[in-house]
């Protein structure tokens, strides 16, 4: 036959072969406003709160979490509101995960108070104690580096002033460090004592998974 | 015939070896999270936490393992079945070399939590450049000995070397399209559901592209030598090839399903991987018909077995992969441990065995000795049997029986059972999974002693 005694031909062949499913199914997708829907009560993420998804996929949760509710009917009683795609148009990269070692926490922002989760990061076994999930109590060890959190804003595109960056920063530290900040005593207990007046990879963790879903039930909220 | 020619298997050797390097590595990283698993006390420090060694594992055996063994047959099989030597065997060389220490590097930048989190994508910028450069290298010189090659038609198994070649070039760099923030950390091109999207059409064809269809080369080569028998059929297995190139760049959003990707596009990918069917199986029928008539062979000759039991669950996989990609059946199934055991049967019961029979028949013939004890491969055989066995059925039920009690719900409509207790009811199974994972490890270190102890032997006399 002739195209097995032609290698590049052959080549050619199985790549246009293998292109015509990812055009369709893929690249065209890519520019249809069904795959990028934008709403305005999808707010990106603060500064602080993008520290913390990236201490989220530095540490690999999605490997154990998903972060989408399926539009099933125990699914949507067990965790919340089913997942719209407008909802990730900040998200890069997704973290819809495909394991769920633990539950989905795409509704779990707002769900606890901050003081759940420092109590529950440090070990969840004294919490639950069958769960397996690993202990993170050493993220509150560690001081949040934000030398790059203005550039890493700006490559997302969330449009925020070297300023504001450093006014979220220091606008979350202000909160969480204050004596009236409501999971104060938790934090301590989580937090080493050299680090209770600065931000820590926990701090911006949990600044994190509360946003999740959040704008969403504020939106339900308002309705 | 021109007996003139010298093979390259320099090149050959090193890339086996590292596989077997690489197996080993990522199976003890298996072993170690399967244990964390219901022993959550070993998350000793955040580097040997459950969420970092996860993605050492699966890159580890996907890109570490796998590929290397793929690279040292396809060179072994480009040579033989185009009569000629590698085209650049010193780029070769050099390809091992940075091969190793790209995998090496991967691997300590996932352990040190550099992670971009895409499935089997998790290595950061520059890693990526790593991987890109090694494959050019690689297809440098499958293009360049297919175009010197001295036989003139090109068996099956270099199609599907070509279609691999071209496949992992789009899929890697589409899907890796990142920008930098730092050294060690970038934010892909895409957003939200379209991040989702390009993933699992690239997550779904990694696998498609590296389990699969380099190691139907090796089943459509090494099945007819080690058994002296030719492929049962030339055309259902240009069919089989066309098809199955065409048809799984469509399914990568059956991994999708129910997700805020618009719905025709899970759709499409559903129809798709019904259709799959047909290709793969294509193949497991070639494979049982080229034995057709000599199936005291199973008995006889001794990699026969690690074929048969290979295509055989490679069969099953690609039966049981489309139906829980049916919406409805993934409903029930998807985020549950029954998809950690469906994969597990494509990797361990079909990756790993059509790899080690390959390498024992090519072994000994690079190294001019024969194999150093056929009764440790029959042990090995077993073992890796019974272990693929036991632990997947374990994973298969675990799925069940946790997708159920998510699903489970009181007389009043309430939910039965609350997330944690659908955890801690699993772990019986973690713990069978985990002593069937380590029946399996043992069956691959005797494999590993087999091949030592066969290159450790003085080769044969030259035949005359």
């Amino acid at each position: 036959m002739g195209i097995t005694s032609k290698p590049v031909v052959f080549a050619l062949l199985a790549t246009v072969v293998i292109l015509i499913g990812t055009t369709v199914t893929v690249f065209i997708p890519l520019f249809m406003p069904s795959t990028q829907p934008v709403s305005a009560y999808i707010q990106p993420y603060t500064a602080v709160e993008q520290e913390g998804r990236d201490i989220y996929m530095r540490e690999g949760c999605n490997n154990c979490h998903t972060q989408t509710v399926r539009p099933l009917r125990t699914e949507v009683m067990r965790y919340g509101e089913y997942s719209k795609p407008e909802e990730f148009a900040y998200d890069r990269p997704f973290l819809w995960g495909s394991r769920r070692t633990g539950p989905d926490l795409n509704r779990v922002g707002g769900k606890y108070p901050d003081s759940w989760h420092y109590t529950h990061f440090r070990s969840p076994q004294a919490m639950f104690e069958k769960s397996n999930m690993p202990p993170y109590a050493w993220l509150a060890n560690n001081r949040l580096d934000t030398a790059n959190s203005f550039k890493k804003t700006s490559v997302l595109g969330y449009g925020y002033s070297e300023n504001e960056v450093q006014q979220q920063i220091d606008q979350y530290r202000s909160t969480v460090t204050n004596d009236n900040y409501p999971s104060k005593v938790s934090r301590d207990k989580a937090t080493p004592p050299e680090l209770q007046k600065e931000l820590t990879e926990m701090d911006a963790l949990v600044a994190y998974i509360q946003k999740l879903g959040r704008d969403v039930k504020n939106m339900e909220a308002n309705k | 015939m021109n007996e003139a020619v010298v093979y390259n298997y320099k090149t050959v050797r090193g890339f086996a070896w590292s596989a077997v390097f690489w197996l080993v590595i990522g199976l003890l990283v298996g072993l170690w999270i399967a244990f964390e698993m219901f022993n959550p006390a070993l998350n000793i420090t955040p580097w040997l936490s459950f969420g970092r060694l996860r993605v050492v594992h699966t890159n580890g055996l996907g890109l570490g393992f796998a590929l290397a063994g793929v690279f040292s047959a396809s060179y072994y099989m480009l040579q033989r079945l185009t009569r000629s030597p590698l085209a650049f065997p010193r780029l070769a060389q050099a390809h091992l070399y940075f091969f190793n220490a790209i995998i090496a590097l991967g691997a300590l930048s996932l352990f040190a939590g550099m992670n971009t989190t895409k499935e089997y994508a998790e290595l950061e910028w520059p890693i990526d450049i790593g991987v890109v450069i090694f494959w050019v290298m690689f297809a440098v010189n499958v293009f360049g000995t297919l175009i010197k090659r001295r036989e003139k038609q090109m068996y099956i198994s270099l199609w599907y070397i070509i279609a691999m070649t071209v496949a992992i070039a789009i899929l890697y760099i589409v899907n890796n399209l990142e920008i930098p923030v730092t050294l060690f950390k970038s934010y892909t091109v895409y957003s939200g559901a379209n991040d989702a999207n390009v993933e699992w059409w690239y997550g779904h064809n990694i696998v498609g592209f590296v389990f699969t269809v380099p190691i139907l080369a090796m089943f459509y080569y090494f099945l007819p030598k080690a058994t002296g028998l030719p492929i049962y059929s030339h055309r259902l297995s240009i069919v089989s090839f066309w098809a199955l190139n065409f048809a799984y760049l469509w399914t990568g959003a059956h991994h999708l399903m129910l997700t805020p990707l618009p719905e025709w596009i899970q759709t499409v990918a559903m129809a798709f991987s019904i259709f799959m069917i047909a290709p793969s199986w294509g193949s497991v029928v070639n494979g049982y018909y080229t034995l057709q008539g000599n199936w005291d062979q199973m008995r006889s000759n001794y990699l026969v077995k690690f074929f048969i039991a290979g295509i055989t669950f490679y069969g099953l996989q690609t039966l049981q992969g489309p139906l829980q990609g049916l919406r409805t059946i993934n409903a029930f199934f998807h985020y549950t441990d029954w998809v950690v055991g469906h994969v597990h049967m494509g990797t361990m019961g079909w990756v790993t065995m059509i790899v080690s029979a390959s390498f024992y028949y090519m072994i000994p013939n690079i190294t001019n000795t024969v194999i150093y004890s056929i009764k440790l491969a029959n042990i090995q055989f077993w073992l890796m049997m019974v272990g693929q066995v036991i632990w997947t059925s374990a994973m298969w039920i675990a799925g069940i029986q946790q997708g159920a009690m998510w699903k489970a719900t009181n007389p009043d409509g309430s939910l039965m059972y609350n997330f944690l207790d659908t955890v801690a009811s699993l772990y019986p199974y973690y713990q069978l999974r985990f002593a069937a994972g380590l029946i399996f490890f043992i069956g691959i270190l005797i494999f590993v002693w087999n091949l030592v102890m066969t290159v450790r032997q003085e080769p044969r006399q030259a035949e005359a």
